[in-house]
Parts: structure tokens; C-alpha cells; sequence
């Protein structure tokens, strides 16, 4: 009771607060959930490389409108004399947090381990046979066959230090789903505008501006110390921000849009994101166990999931979870990314129909099984699963829903422990590749790894693998459309909807809403 | 009878039991005092709805498959935008009738402090009994356990228990025995007071001469314990027990609204709460306030009604 006390308190004294005063150049951020580990190659995901954005950096980057930009290479070109190679050429002078020098050797080493097999980025480093060094300030890509998009693939993949990473034993990328903890998980050497000053996971991240970064006179770089404390309540984040606790928030509730936007001092920016949440169901298993059925999976019969997908009444959700900040979505690919149609994107709920879809596969008295669910990860997430509960009885399914914080619900996909989950994907490289590779790919080598479905087609794995050297760009889209003709055929995804961003921040913080959910602090002006 | 002598009035007619009852001292004291009788009559209706809550509830909020999404967030009173329908204290954010799930709320909430308490109480008695019987190294050995629960707050222990129960029950009948493991883990961390409260009254009592002529005529311990001393040392058990009832309704509101109690499908007054929390900023209030005034109506009367029930078994009070 004292909890709820405290929280109705603290929630009363925010409503009469005065409007927020941002202190001159602290930024308080607050997010729903922290990142998951330091070590930029560990985890492919949203909060952690957030993090490590402003830590690390990677050799080029988006910056806010989505455009490319040079980090720590100047520029880059494929090579006049050999189509399978890139060259990109390295920023002089740059030196990491500790001082020692940056050159090429370094990203030879950090590209070669993010390509190990406990990375989490090795998919984006799939058509790469070799990374070399011709000179300090020149490192060349030798692709397998020629790769026209491999730069959009390095905009997440951060460079560390080579002898830092020996002196502490961290050549090996840490293994997050085995539990690994390491000394590059919890401590940070880059080249990035911020040095990281302290962390307590899950609780407080401070982090202060780096005096020798090289781009001190091209950016703003206003912010001299980032305090960056995730707050799963949602209530409480926005709370924290309407009282001045905080200058921004990511993941505002949609609910309190309305209310942070007519609160003096504080703005709403919004923008599209570049992300869809969708649900997966293991089909490739003979029986899972998290389900009624005995002796057979009906994830596996394709009318089953077909019926789910018909159920789910996508405008429903926007209407009322979302209240209007989604985009209802029929395929797992944002309409930024390169492969998306608009007919492809079309949804429609037809529960009759699913309904006999059951029937016909068998399944007309329905079945149960457990659905796992973040809580502290997407926009509502929590909400939508719950909705979906509801839907998927209306077609006899009896869903039991697992909502649980993130830092438990990840591994439960990484470890393929779980047989009926949501999961929201970015696509950073703006191609539908990038999507197939983790998503779509079976399960094995260095593709599919955030495939939990189980599902598996060596022919579709052929075409995936083909496009990573096809230099035709007509033929190569060609091909994006044949392979999500197949996706879609199949409903190996059920997609809800791709997100709308909405960052909650006191007025005088200059930032544009990045589609990718990543603010980068150094472009942050405050007036 | 017959043979003593008669007085001048007639003796009046035999009262009968209910009579007694009506006039004996306890029930004297509780139709004087009128907190005692509304928080009587609170309770009572609260027990009444939630055991006949499928009766009287328009809606079952436990059954996914009757929820219309659209009608999520309709204020109180009002028709719904999309669809229509009108519901009495509104729906949450799923479209359940609020009224409805504070009924089949409260079903949970009692059934879990009813229950909580009664393991609570059935493990301190007996330990109690115990300890301060035998007395020796099984006294020291159930105190000091007791003790060491003391130093956690009961809530942490709840969720540790609750948190290792989850843990090593399968995951499809993880829903099923959520209500029992809360009950579990509430009683778990509830029992030392009653342990206490007994042994210090069996203290006392073991001394008596009943006691020591119980076992002169040769009575086992046993017997002796359940026959001659618990019924002694009931009346501050039974005050206990109604305040403990009151603080197991809070324990699991504040385990669901921490989110590890009941299931999110099967919401309990805590979860109700938990939910309705994060709509008050956007003006959402019927999600919150109703199931928390439910909450503090039910919690103040039964604590009331053990703070008079404290007061009128004392007789120092008298």
C-alpha cells in the first residue's frame, strides 16, 4: 500500500509542478528499459546501441534525417580496380577515451570480432570475406561478390580499441544469452563524443563530454554530462518529465501525448519509426511444449497461423491500445525500407473466416498456449499482447500471457524458449536484406538468429543468401519481392503494426526525432 | 428442579439461545458501536458480491473471448464512441466492464486474504503451541526462525516465495496455480505473529492449575495442548487474524500491482490499480479510482472491525 501511496503522491505533487527548468548542461534522459550490455558487438538491439552511440562510434552513421554521415572514415568508395572490394578511408588524429591513437588495425580488429560467433552483428557481416589494412588510415572490405549496399551495414557495427581489448581480455565478444559478464560489458573505451563515467545496470548511466573528440567544432555538443536513468513505469517516466526531473523521455505513452504537449515548456516530437512489432510462433518443432496439444504443434499447420493472422483486428488496436500512434501493419517491413508495397502492407480481420480456417485444420474446439511478451520494450507492449489474448479467443485460441521486463524476455528468444512471442524489428540498413537475414533465414551459421520461428526452406535461404552479391539492383529487388511473396504465403510473422515515435522534451533541447529511436546527444543544441 | 423452593415472580420464560447470544457481552458491545456494525455490514455486502459475483456481474471479465477492444476507455455512464454500449463505472484499457472486474476482483482479493490467513494461522498455532508447550530446543529452534522472518518485511519474503514457486511450477499451469502460490507465499510470510501471540498466551497458561491437572490424570501432551489450552488462547488469535485479513487484502494488491501476483488476464483489485495508474494523467480516473476505493473500503472495515473486536475482548478495556 505504501508503494501506491508514494506513487499517487508523487503523480499528484507532478501534476501541480511548475514547468521543468533543464539545468544548463546536464541532459537527464530517461527511457523504459537500460541498455542490455557495454559490449557494442554482444546485442543487435535499440536501447543498447543507443548507448553505445554515444560512446562508440562506428565508421559512418545516420544522423538524424537518416542520411549517411561520416564517423571515423572520411568517406568511402567501392574500389576503381576490383568490384568486390570497398575502401574506406580512416579520420586522422582521432584518439580513444584512454588516448591511445585510433587506425585502421583497429577496425580490422573490431569488424573480424563482431564476425565471431557469440556477436550479435555477425549477420551484417555475412557477404565480408576479408578486412585489411594497406595503411594506417585505409581499410579495405573484400566482399564476396560485389555488395553495393555494405555501408549501410556498418552504421550500428561500433569500433573498440585492439590493445584495450587485450589488456582486459575482451577479444572474445561477451555471451550475453550464456549470462557472460566481462569486462567490456560493464566498461567502455571509445571514440565517441561521451565517456562513459559510471553505470549501475538498470538503475543510472553517467556519461561526460569527451574534451578531445574530433568533431568538438562540428557539432553542437551543448550536453557536457548525460544522466541516463531508465524508468519502466510509464506513469512515473512521464511523471519524472512534467516535474523537471528529467529534460527527455523516450517511449512516452501514448495516453499522455495530449498532456505533455499542453504543458508549458515541453514539446512532443513526433516522427514515424522505422520499426514494426509483429508476433512469431514456433513452427519448425514436431510438439512444443507451452501448448494443449499433445503429440503435434499446430504452429505448424500454416492454416492455423493464417487464422491468427485473420483474427487479429489491427485497427482495433491502433483505435484504442495505440489511441491512433501506429501504422496498422500486414508485413514485417516499415514502408521506409527498400522491398516494402503498399499492397503487401494491407491488413484486413475476418474472424469468420479464421474460424473455419480452424475448423478445417482440425483445430475447431481451439487449443491453448502460452504467449511471452515484453513489458518494458515497446510502445504498449504489454497492451497489445493483452488485446491479442482477446482476439485469439475469439477463435477458440486460449492464450496464457508471460509479460515479463526485457532483460528476461530476450534470452528466451535467443535461447528458442519460447513458442509464441512479439518482437519489433528495425531496419537500420533501410533493405528488406537485412530483415531476411535475421528474421527469415533458417536458424544456422552466421544467418537467422533472431529467427525463433523454427522455420526453415533452403530454397528461400538460397535467394536470401544470392542478394547479398547481386550488383543488378532491378534484379536484386526482383527477388526482395519473390521472397516476401513467400513470407506473406506462409505468415511466418503475424505483423500488428509499425511504430510512430513520440520523444517527450522541454522545450529548449534542439533535436530532431531520429526514425530509429536513437538519439544521438552530440547533435543536441539547448537554447 | 422440583423440589427447590420457588420465589414469589415467576422465573420468565427460558431465554433462548439467540437471546443469550443478543445479550451476552460481546454482542452488547458491538450494538454499541455503530464503526463496528457498518464495517460488519461493508464486509458482509462485499462477501456477498464477490461470492455471487458471476450472478451479479453484467459482464465475465475473465473470459478474453466476450471483450470487445472498442469499448476500451468508456467513462462511466457514458455510451462508447464506436460501439455504443454504456457501462456503469466504465471499462480499462482491454474494454472490461470495471464494475464487473471489481467484483470478480474482490473474489480474489478475499479468497486469497481468507485463505492466506487461514495457513497463516493453522502454521502459528501449531508452532505456536509448540514452542511455548515443550518449551527446550524446539522452542529456541521455532523462535529464532520466527525471529529471522522478522527482520524481512513480509512483502519481501511473499515475493521471494512467490518468486520460487513461480519458478519450478511448468509453464502451462502457471496461470492455474497463480492464486495459490499468492496464498502461499502470503501465509508463508504471515505466520510468525500468530506463532508469537500463542506461545506468549501457552506461556502463561501451562502454568494453570487445569494444566497441571490435565496431565496429573494423565492427559498427552497432545490433547492437552489442543483440549485445554487452545481454546484459552484463541481471543487475541482471533484479533490477529482480522487485522492479518486486512493486511493479506493489501499483500496481494500489492504483489498484482508490482505485477507478480494474479495473471493480467485474470485481474485482481491490485492489477485494476497497477493498470488504472498509468491512465491518470490522461484523465482515465475511473480505472483507478473505483477499484482503489473498493480496496480502501474493504481494508478500513476490516481493520475496524478487528480494532473493536481488540477492544472488546480485552477486559482491562471493559
Amino acid at each position: 500500500m505504501t508503494r501506491t501511496t508514494g506513487l499517487l503522491t508523487a503523480t499528484l505533487l507532478a501534476t501541480t509542478a511548475m514547468a521543468p527548468f533543464a539545468q544548463a548542461e546536464t541532459l537527464r534522459w530517461a527511457r523504459a528499459g537500460d541498455s542490455l550490455t557495454l559490449d557494442p558487438h554482444a546485442q543487435n538491439e535499440g536501447p543498447t546501441h543507443t548507448i553505445a552511440h554515444q560512446i562508440y562510434e562506428p565508421l559512418l552513421i545516420r544522423d538524424m534525417t537518416g542520411a549517411f554521415e561520416p564517423a571515423l572514415a572520411t568517406d568511402w568508395a567501392p574500389s576503381p580496380d576490383d568490384p568486390n572490394v570497398w575502401v574506406f578511408n580512416l579520420r586522422e588524429g582521432v584518439t580513444f577515451h584512454d588516448g591511445a591513437a585510433f587506425d585502421a588495425s583497429d577496425v580490422v580488429f573490431s569488424i573480424e570480432r563482431a564476425q565471431t560467433e557469440d556477436s550479435d552483428m555477425k549477420e551484417l557481416l555475412t557477404s565480408i570475406v576479408e578486412v585489411r589494412a594497406p595503411d594506417p588510415l585505409t581499410v579495405e572490405f573484400v566482399t564476396d561478390g560485389p555488395n553495393p549496399i555494405l555501408p549501410s551495414n556498418l552504421t550500428n557495427l561500433f569500433i573498440i580499441d585492439e590493445d584495450w581489448a587485450r589488456a582486459n581480455d575482451a577479444v572474445e565478444v561477451q555471451d550475453y544469452e550464456g549470462g557472460e559478464e566481462t569486462f567490456a560489458a560493464r566498461n567502455a573505451n571509445g571514440t565517441g563524443p561521451y565517456v562513459l563515467n559510471s553505470r549501475e545496470p538498470d538503475v543510472r548511466t553517467v556519461m561526460t563530454r569527451f574534451e578531445e573528440y574530433w568533431g568538438m567544432d562540428q557539432f553542437p555538443l551543448d550536453v557536457t554530462e548525460i544522466v541516463y536513468t531508465p524508468i519502466q513505469n510509464a506513469a512515473t517516466r512521464v511523471a519524472a518529465l512534467l516535474s523537471g526531473e528529467v529534460d527527455i523521455i523516450q517511449d512516452m505513452p501514448v495516453q499522455d501525448l495530449g498532456r505533455v504537449a499542453g504543458t508549458d515548456g515541453l514539446d512532443v516530437r513526433t516522427a514515424p519509426q522505422n520499426r514494426t512489432i509483429f508476433f512469431g510462433m514456433n513452427m519448425g518443432a514436431a510438439d512444443i511444449e507451452t501448448d494443449s496439444v499433445e503429440g503435434a504443434n499446430p504452429f505448424a499447420d500454416a492454416r492455423v497461423r493464417q487464422a491468427m493472422n485473420m483474427a487479429i483486428n489491427r485497427d482495433a488496436i491502433k483505435q484504442v491500445v495505440m489511441r491512433g500512434q501506429s501504422q496498422p501493419a500486414g508485413m514485417i517491413a516499415p514502408p521506409f525500407v527498400n522491398g516494402w508495397t503498399a499492397e503487401l502492407d494491407a491488413t484486413s480481420t475476418d474472424v469468420a473466416a479464421a474460424k473455419a480456417l480452424m475448423e478445417e485444420a482440425g483445430y475447431g474446439d481451439g487449443f491453448s498456449v502460452q504467449l511471452d511478451c515484453p513489458n518494458d520494450r515497446y510502445i504498449n507492449d504489454e497492451g497489445i499482447c493483452q488485446a491479442v489474448v482477446g482476439m485469439m479467443a475469439q477463435i477458440g485460441v486460449t492464450v496464457n500471457l508471460e509479460a515479463m521486463p526485457k532483460a528476461q524476455f530476450f534470452p528466451l528468444i535467443s535461447n528458442r524458449t519460447t513458442n509464441f512471442y512479439m518482437l519489433g524489428w528495425g531496419v537500420p540498413t533501410y533493405d528488406s536484406e537485412y530483415i531476411f537475414n535475421f528474421l527469415v533465414h533458417s536458424a544456422e551459421g552466421d544467418r537467422g538468429s533472431w529467427n525463433a520461428t523454427g522455420y526453415s526452406n533452403p530454397e528461400l535461404d538460397a535467394m536470401i543468401q544470392s542478394l547479398a552479391s547481386e550488383t543488378d539492383l532491378d534484379a536484386r529487388n526482383d527477388t526482395i519481392a519473390a521472397i516476401w511473396e513467400v513470407v506473406q504465403a506462409e505468415t511466418i510473422y503475424l505483423p500488428i503494426h509499425h511504430q510512430v515515435l513520440n520523444w517527450g522534451v522541454a522545450s529548449n533541447v534542439a533535436i530532431e526525432v531520429d526514425p530509429e529511436d536513437q538519439p544521438k546527444i552530440k547533435y543536441i543544441a539547448l537554447n | 428442579m422440583a423440589d427447590l423452593p420457588r420465589t414469589g415472580t415467576p422465573a420468565p420464560a427460558a431465554p433462548g439461545r439467540l437471546r443469550k447470544a443478543w445479550d451476552s457481552d460481546i454482542v452488547w458491545s458491538f450494538r454499541h458501536a455503530p464503526v463496528a456494525v457498518v464495517s460488519l455490514v461493508v464486509v458482509t455486502l462485499m462477501v456477498l458480491a464477490a461470492v455471487f459475483a458471476p450472478l451479479i456481474a453484467p459482464y465475465d471479465p475473465f473470459d478474453p473471448g466476450t471483450l470487445n477492444l472498442m469499448n476500451g476507455f468508456t467513462p462511466p455512464m457514458e455510451p462508447n464512441a464506436f460501439t455504443g454500449d454504456t457501462f456503469w463505472l466504465g471499462t480499462d484499457d482491454q474494454g472490461r466492464d470495471v464494475f464487473s472486474t471489481i467484483l470478480f476482483g474482490l473474489r480474489i482479493s478475499l479468497f486469497v486474504g481468507f485463505m492466506a490467513v487461514a495457513l497463516a494461522m493453522v502454521l502459528g498455532i501449531t508452532l505456536g503451541l509448540l514452542a511455548g508447550y515443550l518449551g527446550g530446543w524446539v522452542d529456541t529452534i521455532i523462535m529464532r526462525v520466527a525471529d529471522v522472518q522478522l527482520t524481512f518485511p513480509a512483502i519481501l519474503v511473499a515475493m521471494l516465495i512467490f518468486g520460487v514457486a513461480k519458478g519450478i511450477t511448468p509453464p502451462e499451469l502457471r496461470n492455474e496455480v497463480a492464486i495459490w502460490v499468492l496464498i502461499l507465499a502470503i501465509g508463508l510470510s504471515d505466520w510468525v505473529q500468530f506463532a508469537r501471540v500463542v506461545r506468549g498466551a501457552t506461556l502463561v497458561e501451562k502454568s494453570r492449575d487445569y494444566v497441571a491437572a490435565a496431565r496429573l490424570i494423565g492427559r498427552g501432551s497432545g490433547a492437552i495442548m489442543l483440549r485445554h489450552i487452545l481454546p484459552n488462547v484463541l481471543s487475541p488469535v482471533l484479533v490477529i487474524a482480522t487485522i492479518s485479513l486486512a493486511l493479506a487484502i493489501i499483500a496481494e494488491a500489492t504483489l498484482s500491482f508490482l505485477g507478480i501476483g494474479a495473471p493480467p488476464t485474470q485481474p485482481s483489485l491490485g492489477t485494476l490499480i497497477r493498470i488504472g495508474q498509468g491512465f491518470l494523467f490522461s484523465g482515465e480516473w475511473w480505472i483507478l479510482l473505483f477499484p482503489a476505493a473498493t480496496l480502501l473500503a474493504l481494508a478500513l472495515a476490516v481493520n475496524l472491525l478487528g480494532d473493536w473486536l481488540r477492544d472488546a475482548l480485552n477486559p482491562r478495556l471493559r
